[in-house]
């Protein structure tokens, strides 16, 4: 069956006059300058396993680069190794490493400019400085890709997958690590992202800047240093991903500044300092989310207008809700709370006096951090129990109305 | 003194106050972990009771139980023991029957349902409260003859260490807010040891919360193990500290 489809293959590839050049120590072609200058449009280079120093490459033509047997492409500490740019290109199954580091430019392993259908995939970049950075391209794919930086700081680190003016593009399945942003978009419109995995990165897994009408779905971002920074974006949905251990000082699961009409549901946070951190957002529906002993479920700024929280669980916080001021333009209902003490005479599933989420002692720590010495003392649930029953401080506007008694069931 | 402490042991189980003790425990916290699915939020109330019901029944138990005592121990100075040994004695028969009924009303079920770190935690914390408070009891009632000022005085240390001091502390926090307070609260903290006693388990339980902000400093210190020995190291000097005191009074005393 294989041979068949491969002859098939041969055949069309025949037939549509398109040639398959391999290149390899030991083959006629033996440097992939030389393999990607004899190519042809439409040509297939068939990249053999070994190690290859060749600087700084650039197609500039539509053809095929296959890597056989995992070649290595060395960019010595100084080369940006491979440059895409035109229509119809193809790389995969490459390996690239030593990818040089510049203050001037912003150095890849596979830098993709002025572009259009371009397909990256399955390949794997090691310590370099930028791992794949796209530029004014449209209609491209980057999919299955292994991507490990070396830390170190936010200045001398690129990101793993950055996108600058880009459209329609798909992000799939890639897995990031290391670098200063796991992915990275400015603005990129209409384009997806899904399935990847994106961890140990220095700033975010995810960062968006002026990036609207796009989707991510379905991926996981844990242990970055915030997970994922959606800014001065609109129309952004968010779905099914998981937010896990983004930990420390001023880290969130999700960090949203500037949004507009955005969607975030069926996601998972997770063991984060902040699950979500919400700051001058507007009309943003947040529905059927987990909240699972973050430090703080949610922390939604009083700039925050017109956003819809409902049917999300609340399980195990520290602090489910907090604000920083009385204003309070936001809808919460039909939530789960696990710290919910309310009854349900009626029996039809949401409790029948209305939830607080936002506990005096949260205001509190959020005037003074330090207080948070004082976290589950005697004193503290004394506080605590006193507003609840003659509420002063906390914003009163700031109740859900029907809390579900038990957890949503997605 | 293993003997006298014997004594007191037959003594303890005879009043059946401990044993009591012992059963309401039990129930709390099997029940806490009966009802609660997630165990973690169990070992959250449980954290309460350990920080109230603790010292307050280490507290009294330990004073009554001295002043009930008081002709038996003079009885036992007409021997010729010295004063040290019937006192410590005494300290270790009503501290060890205490922690011991802790261990089984707690421990048994923290170890069944969430024998975790978290766990380990709460069950030294509350045997090293129970200590430290039946210290404490001790240097309140040797150092007066009257029963009722005793225990007033008892009830005074107990109702300052798990509320009066947390109120000066916010308050004070609240009043220096400008300042960098976080080693200052540090060092506060050590002067209350239920306060101690509380950080340190909320350092196992709530660690996504305390690592925001300045919660980071507070982990950085007390979260390693240097800070633990720490810790662990001044609970225990407040477990010396007042029974030193105490011993060194009762030593002095006209009976």
């Amino acid at each position: 069956m294989r041979t068949f489809v491969l002859t098939v293959l041969l055949l069309s590839a025949f037939a549509s006059g398109a040639r398959t050049i391999e290149v390899g120590p030991g083959r006629a072609v033996r440097s992939l300058r030389a393999g990607v200058e004899l190519a042809q449009l439409g040509d297939t280079v068939r990249l053999h396993s070994g190690t290859y120093r060749e600087g700084a490459i650039v197609i500039q033509k539509g053809i095929t680069l296959i890597g056989v047997g995992w070649p290595l492409l060395d960019g010595q500490g100084r080369y940006q190794q491979l440059t895409l740019s035109g229509a119809n290109i193809r790389v995969q199954g490459l390996r690239f490493t030593g990818t040089g580091y510049s203050s001037m430019n912003d150095y890849a392993a596979i830098g993709i400019i002025d572009a259009q259908n371009v397909v990256v995939e399955g390949n794997e970049i090691r310590a370099a400085y930028f791992g794949i950075h796209v530029a004014n391209t449209r209609n491209c794919s980057i999919r299955n890709n292994r991507i490990i930086g070396i830390p170190k700081t936010e200045q001398t680190s690129g990101n793993g997958i950055h996108l600058w003016k880009c459209a329609q593009m798909l992000v799939e399945g890639n897995d990031v690590q290391g670098h200063r942003d796991g992915i990275y978009f400015e603005f990129v419109t209409y384009s997806a992202i899904r399935k990847n995995n994106s961890h140990n990165n220095i700033r975010y897994g995810l960062h968006f800047m002026f990036s609207n009408n796009d989707s991510y779905a379905d991926n996981v971002f844990s242990r970055n240093g915030a997970g994922v920074a959606v800014m001065y974006s609109k129309q952004v949905k968010m779905l099914r991903n998981h937010f896990e251990r983004n930990w420390g000082p001023n880290a969130y699961g999700l960090l949203l500044k500037e949004i507009s009409d955005a969607e975030i549901t069926g996601n998972t946070f997770a063991f984060n300092t902040s699950g979500i951190l919400m700051e001058s957002t507007n009309r943003i529906d947040v529905a059927r989310n987990v909240f699972r002993s973050n430090g703080w479920g949610l922390r939604i700024s009083a700039s925050c207008n017109d956003n819809v929280v409902h049917q999300n669980n609340f399980q195990g916080n520290t602090f489910d809700v907090a604000t920083n001021g009385d204003l309070m333009l936001n809808r919460f209902n039909g939530n789960y709370w696990d710290k919910y003490d309310g009854y349900d005479l009626n029996r039809d599933g949401s409790g029948d006096v209305p939830y607080h989420p936002v506990s005096l002692y949260s205001m509190i720590i959020e005037r003074n951090p330090q207080s948070v010495i004082l976290l589950r003392s005697f004193m503290v649930s004394l506080l605590d129990k006193v507003e609840k029953a003659m509420p002063s401080i906390t914003p009163s506007a700031m109740a859900d109305a029907a809390p579900l008694m038990k957890p949503y069931q997605r | 003194m293993l003997k006298i402490s014997r004594y007191v042991w037959s003594d303890i189980i005879r009043n059946k106050v401990v044993i009591a003790y012992t059963l309401f425990l039990l129930v709390v916290s099997l029940s806490l972990f009966q009802m609660e699915e997630d165990p973690s939020k169990a070992v959250l109330s449980l954290l309460n009771i350990i920080l109230i019901v603790v010292p307050l029944v280490s507290m009294v138990f330990a004073t009554i139980h001295w002043y009930n005592s008081y002709e038996f121990l003079e009885l036992l100075l007409t021997q010729p023991i010295s004063r040290g040994k019937v006192f410590l004695a005494e300290w270790a028969g009503i501290s060890s029957s205490l922690a011991a009924a802790f261990f089984v009303g707690v421990g048994i079920p923290v170890l069944i349902y969430n024998g975790n770190a978290t766990g380990v935690a709460l069950l030294l914390v509350g045997m090293l409260l129970t200590l430290v408070f039946t210290s404490l009891a001790f240097l309140a009632s040797v150092r007066s003859r009257d029963k009722a000022r005793g225990i007033g005085a008892a009830l005074m240390i107990w109702f300052y260490c798990t509320l009066i001091y947390d109120g000066l502390l916010l308050l004070l926090l609240f009043a220096f807010a400008d300042y960098p307070m976080e080693k200052p609260t540090l060092a506060l903290s050590c002067l209350n040891p239920v306060d101690l006693g509380r950080i340190y388990i909320m350092l196992h339980l709530d660690v996504s919360a305390l690592m925001g902000y300045t919660g980071a400093l507070y982990k950085d210190f007390l979260g390693t193990a240097g800070g633990t020995v720490v810790t662990l190291g001044i609970l225990l000097l407040w477990i010396l500290l007042p029974l030193w005191m105490a011993m060194r009074t009762f030593k002095k005393k006209d009976l």
